[in-house]
């Protein structure tokens, strides 16, 4: 019958509508209705709280700083996570499956956790970190890391990381085994091997390990929220604070809304731009 | 003084011998097979010449000169992979062209060269595809000519038609054969199929648990085998009384050995035969010349001239 595949996608249909997209027209619609303190939510229709998220120069700060944190960290994750992923893909058999789990553990446990972790070797002017930088004469008063952008992008590489190093080995492990040697062959040093030839076939690996780590961290909540606290915001825990602190849900909804329509936005954009280019090559 | 000289070349990979005091002489313009079983040290011995793999023991000469002392960027010599391991990410003029910007030869004249090698391959209308574009024999060609274009002293070939199908392996056999007889650079080819060997070689260096079991012209090679295990990898052959017989050179015959024809299988141009003998089975290959012959089950005899 014609209409069965039909039939049978409908109840995944009907889940996905279910959760994803009657929730997130729910909270587009809120974003017209107007809320006070006292009246609370009134379902209206009116423009206010775009008007506010736009006239006010403190969202764009906001939204500045989010994707200014997102880049920094999307290129600190690639300029770390490509060589990490080129060297394991260089180990041999013991070693190689050891990494891995060393690089892939930190997944295994609590986003939370490991940021703790980090607010616990950051801590004050007597963190661990600062400590070890200081004793080591590599820096002479002690770098605020809490409730910093610094400290931010530490915590957000670290935990980023594994996302990169995964892309890139993926793309790493379709390399023909000889064509190193091949490059050799031809007359090409070890640098030249490296630009010419491994870093280009890399170079999808490295877009699409970007690409997942920069709206990983434009939306990122946990490592913000206890890294940066109140005194540091960036859009997602901006928009909880709206939702739950000061109860402006329409206002919240705004930049939640915001948020995803940028990121929606930049992430098309990039797989377009990786598959028109690499299509012809790589296929 | 012999252009290339493998001097009592060993590796060892632990307590494994792969290449066993290895020594081979190879002159100008020559066309040698390494041919063997998987795991005999011919792909070992090939790393070696190209530099990737360093030797235990032993030396490579070329022209005299010791070549272990040369890094194997800078060896100079044309390899063509068993993945051909052309740069996807590249077209087919700009993988040519790498070893000559490499060489650092300028721009008009590394595209003179490509432009010649490509046509010397038959690829001078492809040069702007990418590989994954082309069909497995095309690549070939393309690694091929990146070997050729940097006029190599000597031409590295790693089963390179290994991965073709029997029909275009066999065009290609012939052509590789053209193309090397045409610029003449100096081959070594490693190979486990015989036919290969065979049909493209000056001379065969059979190998076998990394020592060369025999060296010579393949025809020689062929009719006067050394050592058993030359006789069975070089072709069919039977053992008989002792003496290695080729299956060709056994007829039916009205007196000789009896026996009986235990299968026959057709194989257009010859008959293949297993006769069971008092000697055991014997392999027996005719011609054929459309005439009738002995069918299966029936009495024959064995007859054949001395080896």
């Amino acid at each position: 019958m014609k209409s069965t595949p039909y039939l049978l996608s409908l109840p995944a249909l009907l889940l996905f509508a279910g959760v994803v997209m009657i929730p997130l027209a729910m909270t587009v619609i809120l974003t017209f209705h107007d809320w006070g303190q006292y009246k609370g939510i009134e379902p209206v229709f009116i423009l206010k709280n775009w008007q506010e998220v736009f006239g006010d120069p403190y969202y764009a700060e906001m939204f500045g700083r989010t994707f200014r944190i997102a880049l920094i960290v999307t290129v600190l994750a690639a300029l770390f996570g490509a060589p990490e992923a080129y060297i394991l893909n260089r180990m041999k058999s013991p070693w190689r499956g050891l990494f891995l789990l060393v690089i892939l553990g930190p997944l295994l446990i609590s986003v939370v956790a490991r940021t703790l972790g980090w607010a616990l070797l950051f801590g004050g002017n007597s963190g661990l970190v600062n400590k070890a930088l200081m004793s080591a004469g590599l820096i002479s008063s002690p770098i605020p890391f809490m409730f910093t952008e610094t400290g931010m992008v530490v915590a957000l590489v670290h935990v980023l990381m594994p996302y990169m190093v995964l892309a890139v080995w993926a793309a790493l492990q379709r390399l023909d085994p000889q064509i190193e040697n091949a490059a050799v062959a031809l007359g090409a040093g070890p640098f030249t091997v490296l630009r010419r030839i491994v870093l280009p076939q890399a170079m999808p690996g490295i877009l699409s390990g970007a690409v997942i780590v920069f709206a990983l961290a434009a939306s990122a909540f946990a490592t913000p929220a206890i890294i940066g606290g109140r005194r540091l915001k960036v859009a997602s825990t901006l928009a909880y604070d709206e939702f739950l602190n000061t109860l402006n849900w329409p206002l919240g909804a705004v930049i939640a809304v915001l948020l995803l329509l940028a990121l929606v936005l930049i992430v098309v954009g990039a797989n377009r731009l990786v598959e028109r280019r690499y299509a012809q090559v790589f296929g | 003084m012999a252009f290339l000289a493998l001097d009592t070349l060993t590796k060892h990979f632990g307590s494994h011998v792969a290449v066993d005091r290895l020594t081979l002489e190879v002159e100008k313009g020559e066309f040698v097979s390494l041919l063997g079983p998987s795991g005999c040290g011919k792909t070992t011995t090939l790393q070696m010449i190209a530099g990737f793999v360093e030797p235990t023991g032993g030396a490579i000469r070329l022209e005299g000169r010791d070549l272990l002392a040369v890094k194997p960027a800078k060896r100079g010599l044309g390899i063509v992979f068993q993945s051909y391991a052309l740069f996807p990410h590249m077209t087919v003029a700009e993988n040519v062209s790498f070893g000559l910007e490499m060489q650092g030869i300028g721009a008009p004249e590394r595209t003179r060269r490509v432009g010649e090698t490509l046509e010397l391959v038959g690829l001078g209308q492809f040069t702007a595809r990418f590989p994954r574009q082309l069909s497995g024999g095309q690549q070939q060609r393309v690694a091929l000519a990146r070997a050729l274009v940097i006029r190599p002293q000597i031409l590295l070939l790693d089963e390179p038609l290994s991965n073709l199908d029997a029909k275009l392996r066999e065009e290609m056999q012939i052509e590789l054969r053209q193309i090397q007889r045409t610029v003449g650079t100096t081959t070594i080819l490693v190979t486990h199929d015989q036919g290969e060997a065979m049909a493209l070689s000056d001379r065969i260096v059979v190998m076998n648990h990394g020592r060369a079991e025999q060296v010579g012209p393949p025809h020689e090679t062929y009719e006067r085998p050394a050592t058993p295990f030359v006789a069975s990898f070089l072709g069919k052959t039977n053992l008989l009384n002792g003496a290695s017989v080729r299956p060709e050179r056994i007829a039916f015959a009205p007196t000789g050995l009896a026996g009986a024809v235990k299968t026959r299988i057709f194989q257009g141009n010859h008959w293949l035969y297993q006769v069971d003998t008092a000697d055991g089975l014997v392999t027996v290959i005719r011609q054929n010349t459309g005439g009738d012959m002995p069918e299966e089950g029936a009495a024959v005899h064995l007859s054949w001239g001395a080896p």
